[in-house]
């Protein structure tokens, strides 16, 4: 064990040595192809994928289609035809469910016309009062889960109510209610097909690791000109988006139940779709539970992003908040989409682990007592906001809808704090950011920046050789090539800057905290929430903040990176030590090692693994953010991506500009993924 | 080449709809108008509905981003685009009139600047200004730390009009260099800490805009804008944006057909600079909602925008 580390050890010192000779050797004057890859028929590609798609929804199949109010047949395309009417499907629901909320006519006209609603002043949806849908919620949250969860739901409700968001957080929440259960349903469907079908799953597996780590803005393009805009678009770029983790963990879950329970499902005579619905899905209930949770928490994450293509709701105000520099509002519109996240996390959570009691006989009030209350709620509730209207028809009407001018807020204290941060920390912030641009980040890029692309390359398959043999190096150097003959390169390099320097510093900090508070229960308990609060938080808010501080630089967005990055870092440690076995600990501490010697001989070891992928999900996170922090102002590949937004080919360059961030992100993935196997196994607990 | 027929014949059709629109009724179905990030164009948005509404007209509101917006409008998912900034939004705008499908309805009565801004109290810094020679004379003064020691001139996001601000500062041979900003939110958060810490800055910015109220600011006075100087027609370079650049209206080619009457009002309307300004400060410096804001617009104002209909 020892020999193959001091070998590997020499191997990676000579890797490293041939690198330096090569940055050395290569001159960037006269280097041409070793220095970076000249214009090559890859430069062609965002044309043609852009021609490409562009043939399929304008000139493939070609229909005519016959518009009755204008009286004139259209030329249109089958491809057209097909995804206008999915997204009418969706529009339909999302409708729905907000007009039941907020009232309107929109449901109705599908069924009617426009002219109908016009012509008929009554037809239309009144808005449930807030109070209705508040008592409504903690009814709910009593049925499924008794008083703790009532009172989390019932609060959030009040809470969003009084802070005058009403309107967008019901937006929103139509939105997610559609979103939520389409992703769920998509993802338990391909995920049980593939774990029916090898083969499938083989295909499958590449498609889900380029879906999950594609920057969502990159197919924003071409969701519009596929789907249209508005909510829909939204909610179908939001399903490509969260579907990825459902399927996995749902394949994962079934893969997991244990043959035994298969054989008893098989011996009491059920046919394929019994096994499949009453056997394996409520024992592979636990992880396909976390696939839901984690299909909330990414539609959420989406919100924001969901508006620049017509949704409306939380997201939206967020980002105009966020323009004026609003900084409280978009702290109260940030907590009202993390608790709505919390609160459908939580409900679902108990609905799905509900049992039936079959043998309950209750007589009919109280077997109906929750649908019974409710309606008497919502008797009362609309006469109390009725009353209110049309005795009081002056004053504004708090039982039926707060507005945003009439709910509370905490502004002005929020730009009072701003204030004084900004006046208060202005000269070390001064010094401090002078520092850190000038003598590590500039220097930092220019070096990346000075690697020739062979001599980078060979890095990359050495590395990925030193740690997986061929297979790992083909894979990696595959990833990474693909990129180098892109017309990015440079920009990639920046990428790859800004990632490492904030992975660097997310990890130090993140496992510190997570190795300093997983020495108590109480504070592990408190980090862990800390961490949710943090991820489901719209990462968005972060940005403007920062820039005030430090202004629009590499340092500002590398700032809102750790930031966000350092949640998984700390997250993975906590876990990671916390399941160290508790016999292990004891032998340890038997052995007579005091704490400190436990935890660096025993518990870090252990969890280091662990620890590892939270480096990896550490990696991810912060490649994900230095996208965003294309909203800020950086010279990298997501300001290109969002700059595609406006270019006449912006879907190919888009796409293909997504596929390098993702096959950054899959390459690190690769490597981690197969070191802390590797570690496992020798460790013994793979 | 299908959709320059189609305009041809549309344009063709919408000068006849206007000449004999009393004839034709509007569709039903509710004209949609885009809303983007600032505030401005979400009131003049609603401002916009409650005059289609005023004549009957169904209408329906969707956020979009400003650059990929043009996009929808071309396939009809969006009705109307009814604040397109010639140097920040003209490339994607002419893109999609390229690829067809896009109408162009004229312009608002404001003439629009957007050019290198700086707030009123830099002026007390580098005395001089706004000539951009005293600009480039207290470069310094304006140099971050990553600016390597030259003055950092902060201009908006790429897309916008990347490459002119890099030849105007080579043309100029000016000591400055240029960052670009992600968003316009992160132009307004620079300015409001600069302006907390009377530290000198000089961004890209234009009016009418909120900025304009209160302290306010100047453009920097570049040499004269003339037809064909910038690099990118052919010129030396050496110009500033023009002084009087167009805020432009745009329509789905099939409006004038579906609802002729909104159509001709829509072609009728034009903002001043005041209106636009006005509108903005009752978001702004009222605290009014948007939608509020826009009802208290439009009855205040019948005078201006009854004649459009």
């Amino acid at each position: 064990m020892q020999n193959v580390k001091h070998h590997k050890g020499i191997q990676f010192l000579a890797l490293l040595a041939i690198f330096f000779v090569l940055v050395v050797a290569i001159d960037p004057e006269s280097g041409g192809n070793l220095w970076r890859f000249q214009e090559n028929i890859f430069w062609l590609l965002p044309d043609a994928l852009n021609n490409g798609l562009k043939y399929l929804i304008n000139d493939f199949w070609v229909v005519d289609i016959y518009d009755a109010e204008l009286d004139l047949t259209e030329e249109s395309t089958m491809m057209k035809e097909f995804t206008r009417g999915l997204s009418g499907v969706v529009l339909f629901f999302i409708t729905l469910i907000r007009e039941l909320l907020l009232g309107g006519v929109k449901t109705i006209v599908i069924f009617t016309s426009w002219d109908f609603v016009s012509d008929n002043e009554w037809a239309y949806i009144p808005a449930l009062p807030w109070t209705a849908v508040a008592a409504g919620a903690f009814l709910l949250g009593h049925y499924l889960g008794g008083v703790k969860l009532s009172v989390l739901a019932g609060l959030s409700m009040v809470y969003i109510a009084l802070f005058g968001q009403w309107e967008p957080a019901m937006q929103t929440l139509s939105f997610v209610l559609v979103a939520v259960p389409l992703s769920v349903l998509i993802g338990l469907v391909i995920g049980i097909l593939a774990y029916k079908n090898k083969t499938f799953e083989l295909i499958l597996t590449p498609l889900l690791n380029v879906a999950q780590s594609m920057p969502h803005f990159s197919y924003l393009i071409p969701v519009v000109v596929f789907f249209g805009i508005g909510d829909h678009a939204g909610a179908i770029s939001t399903v490509i988006f969260a579907t990825p983790p459902m399927i996995r963990l749902t394949i994962l879950g079934l893969k997991k139940v244990a043959p035994e329970v298969l054989e008893a499902g098989k011996m009491s005579g059920c046919n394929p779709r019994q096994l499949m619905f009453n056997v394996l899905i409520p024992t592979a209930r636990h992880d396909i539970l976390i696939g839901v949770n984690q299909v909330i928490m990414q539609c959420l994450a989406m919100a924001v992003i969901a508006s620049f293509i017509g949704t409306k709701g939380l997201g939206y105000d967020l980002l105009v908040a966020l323009n004026r520099l609003n900084i409280g509002e978009a702290l109260e519109l940030g907590v009202s989409i993390v608790l709505i996240a919390v609160v459908l996390d939580k409900l679902s959570l108990a609905w799905a682990n509900k049992q039936t009691d079959y043998f309950a006989d209750l007589p009919f009030y109280l077997h109906y007592k929750y649908r019974l209350a409710f309606m008497a709620i919502l008797i009362i509730t609309s006469i109390i906001a009725y009353a209110v209207a049309t005795f009081l028809p002056n004053v504004h009407n708090y039982f039926y809808i707060i507005d945003e001018a009439q709910g509370f807020t905490t502004q002005t204290f929020w730009d009072a704090f701003v204030d004084w941060l900004i006046t208060a920390t202005y000269q070390s912030v001064q010094s401090f950011n002078l520092f850190m641009i000038t003598s590590v980040l500039v220097p930092m890029k220019e070096t990346y920046l000075a690697m020739p692309v062979v001599a980078t390359l060979f890095l990359v398959t050495g590395v990925g050789y030193l740690i997986g043999g061929i297979r790992s190096a083909i894979i990696v150097t595959a990833f990474i090539g693909f990129i180098a003959l892109t017309p990015w390169w440079d920009r990639a390099l920046i990428t790859a800057y800004m990632v490492t320097f904030a992975t660097l510093i997310s990890v130090i900090i993140g496992c510190s905290m997570g190795a300093l508070c997983s020495q108590n229960a109480r504070a592990t308990k408190i980090i862990l929430l800390v961490c949710d609060t943090f991820q489901t938080f719209p990462s968005f808010i972060y940005l403007i903040p920062v820039i005030m501080l430090f202004g629009v630089s590499d340092l500002s967005v590398l700032i809102a990176v750790i930031v966000y990055a350092t949640i998984p870092a700390t997250r993975y440690t906590v876990e990671g030590l916390r399941n160290v076995p508790p016999s292990l600990q004891e032998a340890a501490s038997m052995s007579g090692l005091n704490r400190m010697q436990r935890l660096r001989h025993v518990e870090l070891p252990l969890a280091f693994p662990h620890i590892l992928l939270g480096i990896n999900q550490t990696i991810i996170f912060a490649l994900f953010m230095v996208i965003i922090g294309a909203f800020i102002g950086t010279d990298d590949l997501g300001q290109l991506i969002m700059q595609s937004l406006s270019r006449s080919n912006g879907m190919g360059q888009g796409i293909l500009l997504g596929l390098c961030v993702a096959f950054i992100g899959l390459a690190v993935d690769h490597l981690i993924h197969t070191w802390s196997n590797t570690q496992k196994k020798a460790l013994g607990i793979a | 080449m299908k959709f320059l027929k189609k305009i041809a014949a549309t344009a063709a059709v919408s000068s006849l709809a206007l000449s004999a629109s009393l004839a034709q009724a509007d569709s039903k179905e509710p004209i949609v108008i885009p809303t983007h990030n600032w505030t401005s164009q979400i009131t003049m948005a609603y401002v916009i509905g409650g005059i289609f509404e005023s004549i009957g007209n169904n209408v329906s509101y969707v956020p979009a981003d400003s650059q990929a917006v043009y996009e929808s409008v071309r396939t009809g998912d969006i009705t109307i685009s009814h604040e397109v900034w010639q140097s920040t939004f003209g490339k994607a705008f002419n893109n999609a009139l390229d690829a067809g499908g896009i109408i162009d309805v004229g312009t608002h009565a404001a003439k629009t600047q957007e050019d290198w801004w700086y707030p009123a109290y830099v002026g007390e810094l580098c005395p001089g200004l706004p000539s951009w020679e005293a600009l480039n004379n207290c470069a310094e003064l304006f140099a971050t730390a990553d600016s390597g020691g030259k003055g950092r001139y902060l201009d908006g996001p790429m897309d916008w009009h990347g490459q002119e601000t890099l030849d105007r500062i080579e043309a100029l041979d000016m000591n400055f260099t240029a960052k670009f900003a992600g968003s316009s939110g992160a132009l307004w958060a620079e300015l409001e800490s600069a302006k907390k810490e009377n530290r000198a800055v000089v961004v890209f910015n234009w009016s009418p805009n909120f900025t304009d109220a209160g302290e306010g600011g100047y453009f920097v006075e570049f040499p004269a804008y003339t037809e064909g100087c910038k690099i990118s027609d052919g010129g030396d370079g050496k110009c500033g944006s023009p002084p009087a650049g167009w805020l432009k209206k745009a329509a789905y080619y099939q409006m004038p057909k579906k609802w002729p009457q909104a159509y001709k009002a829509f072609n009728n309307i034009s903002f001043t600079k005041t209106d636009i300004g006005n509108m903005a400060a009752l978001v702004d410096v009222e605290g009014l909602s948007h939608e509020e804001a826009a009802e208290q617009w439009l009855a205040e104002n019948e005078n201006i925008w009854k004649p459009w209909l």
